[in-house]
Parts: structure tokens; C-alpha cells; sequence
């Protein structure tokens, strides 16, 4: 294993392993390793290049280092009343990097926006070790093509993010927490009505014949909405919240575990074991079985114009079944390309996110 | 001069244009000085040139072979929408083709339910609120030239807005693209449903100028209108405070629809001419959005209104019906226009920077009006740190021009020093492409040629546009420095 404690360590690093076409797994906390396609190469562990470098509330933004811990990013936030917006999951101690990494968002991604919505900018080492900067610390930024969002979720197949900015938002003033009882069809019809409608709905979750709806926002926007949407208000919905975030809710314990990602108001396809539904109806969770019809799961999420991930299964399954949506040979011919623009021998993460690279 | 490469070809016009009318009716062929100049440049009128034809097609299978065919025989392809961008990122290639979305103007799907409209790529930004209106709904993104300008273009440019700090850019709005390839390849990019699958080439599409590839359908996300909105206006006496009461709002933890701000001789070109009833006597206004349902907006406006007040306003009005909205907001949307008429032309330049050198940067642009003998009014998207300098010079004035360019550039280049960016909404195109030097590395730059390559090999998209070549970088290097480095080391001075 190869630990990096500074910049100039992941360069020497990257440098070695393009000299000796030698492939290099990235780590961060480890927190994902379940996720995406297999671990193959050294271990790089870049945990010890961590530490906030820029915070400016007032600007929005902060700058850290990539193995910086959420928890501390978000730490740090907190004393300024400010968040990840994004709500990315922390798991086992994740840090910055992987977060951006693996593009996971949370509850709140169907309000606020995911992961690659609030990358300002990274500071990327290539697969020949050099450091590129792309993006930068405002807002509004079009000059270039914006490889820092495509950075989010390439699960470092294109680069060692060794630093990344992201856009930071106040936290919201008021929240509270509704829960409605339905099933996973009136579900997704209610959260489809009152998205259309100006309601202050920053998360849903649906769960065995009960939806969970928290508002945030302005104290009168989110009473108004009470008033308005009935439900049952619950306390201490926090912990509930925390419980999806972190995938600890009872929702998630199958493998394997599917993520099927649909537009929001596609009808309940006919498979078996519907574990969740988040995202306004844009997110739905399935428990699989290890010899089940895994094409037909695959099939009918891109009937109903979404895609299929496996997301948490055994390692001999996903080395079989791969874990994303197969792409079409044209845009798989251009991922390729892609990644040979910045990993010229495909020395980073190979096969992390597709075999194929 | 040749910049991406494969553009000192010389083709026969003739032969271009058997090949084109294989496939393409005579209306959708535009050929012969007279029907080419209203081409020759898009918003930045100072970059002219006039393409060998102007192809307008009707179907997405025409756009197929006019790629192709262009792709077989070498020739330079520009896409244009509206012509309303102001980089000159559609300006011609003399050696190469418009191609013109413009008759790609219907719009295919509105779904209410799923909130997203599918739209060609000839659609104009307004058009598509427009449709979405019945539905209580919109489409966020809304450049000042939304009347006009088109979804592909905004596509192209990553269109912003004065709503952009709580609704986000173009990449925040759109779900899905159809693109086509320089090779006349097909791709669907996005989805209507979250995370698309790979890469996320949606985020490296959008903006990239023309250079990656042809859109022909646009989905975007359509968003529940507001119930109310309402805006305050306030007065500062000097624009260092007015930029400071800008962060206190924001940390306050409220982040606006809007927070404009304009300086002295921005408002005294508007006041007479829109009569928006600005403080004559401010050497800033700010102008703060609120929306939501009108409980939100209330307890909002008087959050505002308490940190402005303790910020040091000098005055505050607070918008008491729509008409009064919309008269505070028709001086900042005339506030191009209204310069327009005080000066026979205009430089707009877009640099971005951190709020707070606001005052930094306000006071170096008043130094370079006396040093360029030029003056400047300013516009700025204060809550997003997007600074809209409107250079004044006079075309028919020789050397004025070339004071206004160089004005520009400097204010760039400063942007860039200041921790920001040389463009946060108009794009590079020709404009600013050597200040790509000054905001990039050469590795930098060198990467966003793979960029490119990966996607069109052939260099045929929107050459010379956007991404400089090292060469040029080093030209323009000779004068300038990059992080305090000498520029391009390894390459020989001449």
C-alpha cells in the first residue's frame, strides 16, 4: 500500500505507477469500496492529504484537501449555519474526495441538486502525474470545457482528486417532518402532484405502506405547507433522515441490493421486492436474489427510461453482472476515449467503473 | 491564422455545394455574399467573417449529412443559434459552414406531471416558460436575451441569468441531450431520470461552445412558479459598502432569486431613458429578489430589509405591487440598451470574481478609464460575483477600439489575479481565447485538447474558438505572466 500525505506524494505516486504501468486502486476512508465495479491495483491511500484549505461562508465555498472527512467539512459548516446541500452519505468515515468520487447524493438531491451541482472545481492529478486545475472558487465560471463536474462521479478513473471546491448553502431555518400512510403507487402519484406545486418538500421516502415527507425552508413557508399537505407530524425526524443518508434503515439490508434510478413518474414496474422509493419518486430500491433475473431487472428499468445499478451485492455477483447500465457501443467507444485522454495507459482505478476501462 | 489545426484548408466551393444539394432543398441553402452577411458575426459585432454557406436544415437526418459531408471533405462547421451570444462564439469560419438550428423550433413534449419540456434546440429560452405557464410552471435559466436567445445556444454557452444563484445555470437545468457527432454519430446524453449511467457528459457538453458536437433536442427540468415575488431596492454612497452589505445578506443565510447591483454610471444611462426611479444620488443600488409563497417572501423582505439597513443603506424601497417589481428590474434588464444610447458602441465584458474584491476591482476599472481615456459603466450579478463592465468607445474613432479590447483585457486578466474567471456566462469563443491563456496552464490546456479530440478528432467543430492553441498561447505569453511564472518555458521565444 502507498500512502500519500501531500500532493507531491500522489504525484510520485501516479509518476511510478505510469512508469511501470503499474494500476493504482485510490482510497480515501474506503467507505465505498462495495460500490462500483472491482478493486483491482495498489492501494493508493490518500487519507492523509486532508485539511480544510478555504472556507468562505459569505462566498458559499469551501476547499479541501481530498481526505478530508465529511464529518469535518461538515463540522466546519455548521458553525456558520451552513451544509453540503447535497447531503452526500458518510458511511464509515468517507471523505471529500470519495465523495465526489462516487457522486452519491442523498436525500436531498431532488430539491438541492447531487454532487456534481455543487463542484466548483478540482485540483486533479492525471494518470501521467500531472496537476491540472480546472473550475475555481465562484459561481459562474464557462471558460473551458467543465471537467471538474465530470470529475463527480467518475469513481477516479479520470484523475487523483487531490483537491476539490464545492458550493455551500445555508441551512435551512425551519424543518419538519410529515408521515402519511399509502402505498408505493399512491406514493409516487401524490409525490409527483406536489412536486409540480411551489412546496417547500426538501426529501421523501417511502417504506412498507408509509411515505415520509420533510419540508425546510422559511419557518411560514414550511407552517403553510403543513397546513396544507395534513400528514402526521412526527419528532425528532433527524434520526430518521440520518438512518436513509447512511443507508442504516432496515430498507437497505438486502443483497443484493438494486438502485434503480427512473424518471420520477414511472408507473411500479412488475418486480418483486420494492425496499424504497426516495427522490420524489425518482429513486427506487430493490432487493434482488443472487440467482435471480438480473436482465429483467436491468430490462425494465430502461423500459420506463432509467437505469439499473447493482449497487450493494456479493463480490462474485458484481464480477459477473458488472454494476452499472450497460452503455451503447457508441457512447462506451467515447468513455473510452475520455479516459485515455487523462489516463493515457489506464493506470487509475481500471475496471472500477466499466470492465471495459 | 490556423489555431486547432485542419483549417488552412482551402475547399472547392462547387464541389461543397453539389454534395450539399444531394440532401439538402434550396431554401435550406444559403450561398452568395448578399444572403451570407447577416452571418457574418453574432452579439460581439466587432469579429466578422462570412462562411462559404449557410446551411439551414429541417430534420435532425439533414444535420446527419451535413456533418458527414463536411466531415469527408475537411470543412470547418460553426453551429448558430439565435446569433445572440456575445464571445463570438458563432461567428463564421471563412473556410467553413454555418449551420443554423433555426428552423429546429417546435417544442415536442411538455409534461406536466414530470415537470420537463423536450424542445428543439431553435426554441427560444422565453418560449419554453411560455408553454410551461398553463402548468404553473417554468424554465429557470433566463439570460437577459431570453426574448430571443435559443435552448441550443444556451446549451452551447451554459446560459446564466439573474436567477441564477438560487435556480442555477443551464448545466443545473438541463436533463437530457441528443447530440450528433462530427461523424454524423447519433448520442443521447442525460436522462429523464437521475445519475445517467457513466461519465457525466452532460456537465462537459454544456458550455463547450460548439466544439464537442451538434444538439438537436434539448429535455429541461421545468420548475413550480413562484406564488409571489417582490424586490427591495437600496441606496449606497459608496460601492465598497454596497459590496460588503451583499455578503451580510448572505450570511445571513438567505440566498435571494436575484441580487443585482448597478454603479453610478450605470444608473444615471438608465434612469432617464426606462424611468425605473433609481436613486440618482447612490454610487450603488442593489436590487434584492424574494420569492416564494407570499408568507415566505414576507418574513424574507424583512430580513433583508433589517440587514441592509444595518449594511449602511442610505435609502430602501421595497417593491409594493408587480408593476413596481418589474419597474425596478426594466432598468437593470435596460441597462444594456440604455449605455447603448449614450455611446455610439459598447464592449460588454463578463469576468467573474469573489464578491468580496468587489470594491478591488471597482477602483481598478476607474484607474484604467483614465488610463485608457475610455469610460465604464457596471452592471454586476453581485450575488454570484458576476461583473458585467459596459466598456464606451466609438468604432468610427480609430485606436478606439483597440483601447476598448485592450480595457477589456485587462479587466480579465484582473478577474483571473482576483481569484476568478474571465467569463461566468458569455463563453470564450474568439473574444477572450487569449485570456485562456492567462486563466490555464499549458498541461491545462493541453487537456482540454484531448477534451476535444475525444469527441471530434477532426477539429472541424468550431475551430479556433474557445480552447487556444499552445502557439498562440505563447504569442500572447510574451507579454504576460501566469501565476507569477514565465509562460511556456519549453517553447522557444521569437
Amino acid at each position: 500500500m502507498l500512502t500519500a500525505h501531500s500532493l507531491d506524494d500522489i504525484v510520485a505516486a501516479v509518476r511510478n505507477a505510469d512508469a511501470g504501468r503499474a494500476p493504482l486502486r485510490i482510497r480515501g476512508a474506503g467507505s465505498k469500496d462495495f460500490y462500483g465495479g472491482l478493486l483491482a491495483g495498489e492501494v493508493l491511500d490518500v487519507s492523509a492529504h486532508r485539511g480544510v484549505v478555504a472556507y468562505e461562508p459569505t462566498e458559499l465555498y469551501i476547499t479541501a484537501k481530498c481526505g478530508t472527512p465529511l464529518a469535518e467539512i461538515e463540522a466546519t459548516l455548521a458553525e456558520k449555519s451552513q451544509m453540503l446541500a447535497f447531503e452526500p452519505p458518510h458511511f464509515a468515515g468517507a471523505t471529500v474526495g470519495g465523495c465526489v468520487a462516487a457522486g452519491l447524493s442523498g436525500p436531498r438531491r431532488q430539491q438541492a441538486g447531487a454532487v456534481r451541482d455543487f463542484v466548483l472545481g478540482v485540483k486533479l492529478v492525471d494518470g501521467t502525474g500531472q496537476v491540472l486545475n480546472f473550475g475555481g472558487q465562484v459561481m459562474k465560471n464557462v471558460a473551458g470545457y467543465d471537467v471538474s463536474r465530470l470529475i463527480a462521479g467518475s469513481l477516479g478513473t479520470l484523475g487523483v482528486i487531490a483537491e476539490v471546491t464545492l458550493k455551500v448553502l445555508p441551512k435551512p431555518v425551519a424543518e419538519t417532518t410529515l408521515v402519511f400512510e399509502c402505498d408505493a403507487t399512491e406514493a409516487i402519484r401524490r409525490l409527483n402532484e406536489w412536486g409540480g406545486q411551489p412546496l417547500p418538500i426538501s426529501a421523501s421516502f417511502w417504506h412498507d405502506g408509509q411515505l415520509w415527507l420533510r419540508l425546510s425552508g422559511a419557518r411560514a413557508a414550511v407552517e403553510a405547507a403543513t397546513a396544507k399537505l395534513g400528514g402526521v407530524s412526527t419528532v425528532n425526524p433527524e434520526k430518521h433522515w440520518n438512518s436513509i443518508r447512511e443507508q442504516t434503515h432496515p430498507a437497505f439490508a438486502a443483497s443484493p441490493l438494486w438502485r434503480l434510478a427512473l424518471p420520477s413518474t414511472a408507473p411500479c414496474p412488475d418486480l418483486d421486492g420494492l425496499r424504497a422509493i426516495e427522490w420524489g419518486g425518482a429513486l427506487r430500491w430493490y432487493a434482488g436474489e443472487v440467482d435471480g433475473d438480473h436482465q429483467a431487472i436491468r430490462a425494465a428499468a430502461i423500459r420506463l427510461g432509467g437505469h439499473a445499478v447493482l449497487y450493494r451485492a456479493p463480490e462474485s455477483l458484481r464480477c459477473l453482472e458488472g454494476a452499472f447500465a450497460t452503455l451503447p457501443p457508441a457512447l462506451l467507444a467515447l468513455h473510452r476515449r475520455l479516459k485515455k485522454a487523462f489516463d493515457p495507459q489506464g493506470i487509475l482505478n481500471p475496471g472500477r467503473l466499466y470492465a471495459e476501462f | 491564422m490556423a489555431q486547432n489545426g485542419n483549417n488552412d484548408i482551402c475547399i472547392d466551393l462547387a464541389t461543397l455545394e453539389r454534395r450539399l444539394r444531394l440532401f439538402l432543398p434550396p431554401h435550406c441553402l444559403l450561398l452568395g455574399e448578399e444572403d451570407l452577411r447577416p452571418y457574418e458575426c453574432d452579439g460581439l459585432t466587432a469579429y466578422r467573417e462570412l462562411p462559404l454557406a449557410v446551411c439551414l436544415p429541417e430534420t435532425e437526418a439533414q444535420v446527419i449529412d451535413i456533418l458527414r459531408t463536411c466531415h469527408s471533405l475537411g470543412v470547418p462547421v460553426v453551429a448558430r443559434g439565435a446569433g445572440t451570444g456575445l464571445s463570438g462564439g458563432a461567428m463564421p469560419h471563412a473556410h467553413g459552414i454555418v449551420l443554423s438550428l433555426a428552423r429546429f423550433n417546435k417544442i415536442l413534449r411538455v409534461d406536466r406531471a414530470a415537470r420537463l419540456a423536450v424542445v428543439q434546440p431553435g426554441v427560444r429560452n422565453l418560449a419554453v416558460s411560455e408553454a410551461a405557464a398553463p402548468f404553473g410552471l417554468y424554465y429557470a435559466p433566463d439570460p437577459s436575451s431570453q426574448i430571443a436567445c435559443t435552448l441550443g445556444g444556451n446549451v452551447a454557452e451554459n446560459s446564466g441569468g439573474v436567477h441564477c444563484l438560487k435556480y442555477g445555470l443551464t448545466v443545473h437545468n438541463v436533463l437530457r441531450i441528443r447530440v450528433v457527432s462530427i461523424e454524423g454519430e447519433v448520442f443521447e446524453i442525460g436522462s429523464e431520470a437521475p445519475d445517467a449511467a457513466g461519465y457525466d457528459l452532460l456537465a462537459l457538453m454544456i458550455g463547450s461552445e460548439g466544439m464537442l458536437g451538434v444538439v438537436t433536442e434539448v429535455t429541461v427540468k421545468l420548475v413550480p412558479k413562484p406564488e409571489l415575488a417582490q424586490v427591495v431596492m437600496a441606496s449606497f454612497a459608496d460601492v465598497a459598502r454596497a459590496g460588503d452589505a451583499v455578503a451580510a445578506i448572505i450570511a445571513a443565510g438567505i440566498i435571494p432569486a436575484g441580487l443585482e447591483m448597478m454603479d453610478k454610471a450605470a444608473t444615471a444611462a438608465v434612469e432617464p431613458f426606462v424611468k425605473a426611479g433609481y436613486d440618482m444620488n447612490a454610487e450603488a443600488i442593489l436590487l434584492c429578489e424574494s420569492d416564494g409563497t407570499p408568507e415566505e417572501v414576507a418574513e424574507e423582505i424583512a430580513r433583508v430589509t433589517e440587514v441592509l439597513n444595518a449594511a449602511g443603506a442610505s435609502d430602501i424601497r421595497v417593491s409594493q405591487s408587480e408593476a413596481e417589481r418589474l419597474r425596478f428590474w426594466a432598468g437593470r434588464k435596460a441597462a444594456f440598451p440604455a449605455v447603448g444610447r449614450i455611446t455610439p458602441d459598447y464592449y460588454c465584458m463578463d469576468g467573474t470574481i469573489p464578491r468580496k474584491r468587489l470594491a478591488e476591482m471597482l477602483s481598478a476599472i476607474a484607474a484604467m478609464e483614465t488610463k485608457y481615456g475610455l469610460r465604464c459603466a457596471n452592471v454586476f450579478h453581485a450575488g454570484d460575483g458576476n461583473l458585467h463592465p459596459l466598456i464606451m468607445y466609438d468604432a468610427s474613432k480609430p485606436g478606439d477600439w483597440d483601447r476598448a479590447e485592450a480595457f477589456g483585457a485587462e479587466i480579465l486578466e484582473l478577474s483571473v489575479a482576483l481569484g476568478g474567471s474571465i467569463t461566468g456566462e458569455h463563453g470564450v469563443g474568439i473574444e477572450k481565447i487569449n485570456q485562456m491563456c492567462v486563466q490555464y496552464s499549458t498541461p491545462e490546456i493541453e487537456a482540454f485538447h484531448r477534451v476535444k479530440a475525444a469527441f471530434d478528432e477532426s477539429g472541424l467543430l468550431n475551430p479556433g474558438k474557445a480552447v487556444p492553441s499552445l502557439h498562440r498561447c505563447a504569442e500572447y505569453g510574451r507579454m504576460h505572466v501566469h501565476h507569477g511564472d514565465v509562460k511556456f518555458p519549453e517553447l522557444e521565444r521569437f
